[in-house]
């Protein structure tokens, strides 16, 4: 017993030592989680900020100039000041404004009329530049909020967990859903496929040596690794893009370390289907990672997708990982509520490392 | 059966891939404490055998057994007792020379000290570089380190598939000499090589081909077997001269062997005949002299003989 410890020691041991020198591998591997939090949760930004905003007045009033001052006070727009009504589509084409309010004439009437839910006529006219639909979709929503805001009879929407719809909420649950795919499912196979492409697989039967424990003493490493990913992660989010992690970090955690288990397993098993490293790192680049970006809900929301994509989404292991952080993180929901997801990781887990034991060849042909 | 006092007996071991026959009905016996050497070429389907005898690979049809375990039913006992190096060198070129050897031995269940004796002959020669990454070892001390590391448990039994190509000459030497040493330990070898020259420093050698044994014997025995008379000839234009002798009566075979072509006479041969029916043909420098057979004549030969082949 002590010295079948010995040799998965041994062994873990000289993984380590390939690992760490490998040292631009272990650069990348450390660098990318902070590269990607950067990248998500500073730069690419779907929320909408510093609109700019032009104004038509026929007639200045006192409540139109009340209502100017709430945009320039907001931080969410920036004034352009008054325009004349001649100029709006020149200014939106040369990109001097994003939108133009077109006060009516009888602004004050139309105002107090809907103040007293009298039947609304349309107080103003909102001119947006569309070329992105998205930002044009949300601005005018914004737009449209401030304008109400004054008009008892509005509908009121609520945004709930994410008010100011901050994307790097939506992105980092994302970003881990990737990274430890990467790290543990492709940096994983790579490792145990270049055993078998170099020869060195060869000695490494011919000894008493069970073929497993060289597979788990492999995936030891990148075991670590992602938990150092999975720290630098949760304290960028916390500290740096002020994710509020309002659910129990442990289930966090529980649920993280489940996947990088799954994403172990996933590694272990492509190593058992290729003979070689190019193999094993086209098909986890193409058939893991391509997939796990664009049907896990990552950066599309599933609902969006065609009906056979949507099915199709249900094998992808980030799908349900993706949808657990973000009800853990950003939702704040407790453990039970997302034990659907949890189990169904599970389930996945268990299969694969079947799948792969079952696949798994102790000789080289 | 009464072969378990041999250290590997081979029973019609069969082995296709696809249609290709790469390993065909062989069957052959290794005594213990014998270097046994397969010579034959590139391609002569020796690897395919050696990973069937080291449990590597299953054959379609024959069985072996290696000191007395059968391949087939007991892989665990073979592969714990057996030291393999393959023909690539495969130990880890990111890790030091000292690093492969201690990883090698914990594999082994036991250290580098304890079985340091063994070892020490051949590791001694690279102790010096035994901190530098084996991937900046020059070829001949891999080699060594490999075989160091093959033998760190202490087998009773060595496989070295083709240890010796790509290797320098002087480098070859030194580890055939080591090689006898460790057979004077009792370990018995078999080894592999493309090497004819090779060949002699085995104790008996297997002549193989396309999966198939062409002749088990002594070197020694191969040479005094050869009964055709075998000239070495030369002359200026070299290889005019083996296309005008392959179409000489009298000559069974001609083919070029270093900076010589080796003539195998029939029965009727004459020499007198040949060079002046040469010297007719402006071959006025041809130099024909009688020689002993090497084991590279003898492995033409049984191949030409071979219908098979």
């Amino acid at each position: 017993m002590k010295r079948k410890r010995g040799i998965f020691i041994a062994f873990v041991k000289k993984e380590f030592w390939h690992l760490l020198r490998d040292s631009r591998t272990l650069l990348v591997a450390l660098l990318i989680p902070v590269v990607l939090m950067i990248l998500f949760g500073f730069t690419i930004n779907t929320e909408l900020n510093n609109v700019r905003v032009g104004f038509v007045i026929p007639h200045p009033s006192e409540s139109i100039r009340r209502m100017t001052e709430k945009f320039s006070g907001n931080p969410y727009f920036t004034s352009v000041g008054q325009i004349p009504p001649t100029r709006i589509d020149e200014i939106l084409r040369r990109g001097v404004a994003d939108a133009v309010i077109v006060f009516p004439e009888d602004f004050d009437r139309r105002l107090s009329a809907a103040r007293q839910g009298l039947p609304a006529e349309p107080l103003a006219q909102l001119v947006m530049d569309a070329s992105n639909p998205n930002t044009a979709i949300q601005g005018a929503a914004y737009l449209q909020g401030v304008i109400l805001g004054d008009v008892a009879v509005s509908p009121e929407v609520r945004l709930l967990f994410n008010p100011q719809m901050k994307s790097a909420f939506y992105f980092v649950p994302g970003i881990m859903g990737m990274l430890f795919l990467i790290i543990c499912a492709m940096l994983t196979s790579v490792a145990i496929v270049r055993e078998k492409e170099r020869g060195s697989m060869e000695v490494l039967l011919v000894s008493p040596v069970r073929p497993l424990v060289i597979i788990f003493a492999k995936m030891i490493p990148y075991f670590f690794l992602s938990c150092v990913n999975l720290a630098t992660i949760l304290l960028l989010s916390r500290y740096v893009l002020k994710v509020p992690l309002t659910a129990g970090i442990v289930s966090i955690l529980g649920v993280s370390l489940l996947y990088i288990a799954l994403s172990l397993a996933v590694g272990l098993f492509i190593s058992t289907v290729t003979h070689r490293q190019v193999t094993a790192l086209t098909i986890s680049a193409m058939g893991l990672i391509m997939p796990s970006v664009m049907l896990s809900g990552m950066l599309f929301p599933i609902e969006n997708l065609p009906r056979i994509l949507q099915y199709l989404s249900c094998v992808i292991p980030a799908r349900w990982f993706i949808d657990a952080m973000r009800k853990l993180m950003i939702e704040g929901l407790r453990f039970t509520l997302i034990l659907d997801d949890f189990l169904i990781l599970l389930g996945m887990t268990v299969a694969l490392i079947a799948l792969a034991l079952l696949r798994f060849n102790d000789k080289i042909d | 059966m009464s072969t378990t006092d041999r250290a590997i007996v081979v029973r019609g071991l069969t082995k296709r891939y696809g249609k290709q026959l790469a390993v065909d009905h062989l069957s052959f016996e290794v005594e213990h404490g014998e270097i046994f050497g397969l010579i034959g070429p590139d391609g002569a389907g020796k690897t395919t055998l050696f990973h069937m005898l080291t449990t590597l690979t299953t054959p379609d049809e024959g069985t072996a057994s290696i000191l007395g375990k059968d391949i087939l039913k007991d892989i665990r006992a073979i592969r714990s007792s057996v030291g393999y190096m393959p023909g690539r060198f495969s130990l880890y070129q990111d890790l030091s020379a000292r690093e492969n050897l201690q990883f090698f031995a914990a594999l082994f269940r036991t250290t580098v000290e304890e079985n340091y004796d063994l070892v020490a002959p051949i590791y001694s020669q690279i102790e010096k570089f035994q901190d530098r990454k084996a991937g900046h070892l020059s070829g001949g001390m891999k080699q060594k380190l490999a075989l160091s590391c093959a033998l760190i448990h202490r087998p009773s039994m060595l496989f070295l598939d083709e240890p010796t190509t790509g290797v320098d000459a002087v480098s070859r030497g030194e580890f055939w000499e080591m090689l006898q040493r460790l057979k004077e330990q009792g370990i018995t070898i078999l080894v592999s090589t493309p090497y004819m020259d090779e060949a002699s420093l085995c104790d008996r050698i297997a002549l193989y081909n396309k999966g198939r044994i062409l002749g088990i014997d002594t070197p020694e025995g191969f040479r005094r077997g050869y009964d055709a008379p075998l000239y070495a000839v030369s002359a200026e234009r070299m290889y005019e001269l083996l296309n005008v002798t392959r179409g000489m009566p009298g000559v069974r075979e001609c083919y070029t062997a270093g900076s010589v072509h080796h003539l195998v006479g029939t029965a009727d041969f004459r020499p007198e005949e040949y060079s002046e029916a040469l010297a007719a043909r402006g071959f006025s420098d041809l130099v024909i002299r009688p020689i002993e057979a090497d084991v590279e004549d003898v492995f033409i030969k049984l191949m030409h003989n071979d219908p098979l082949q």
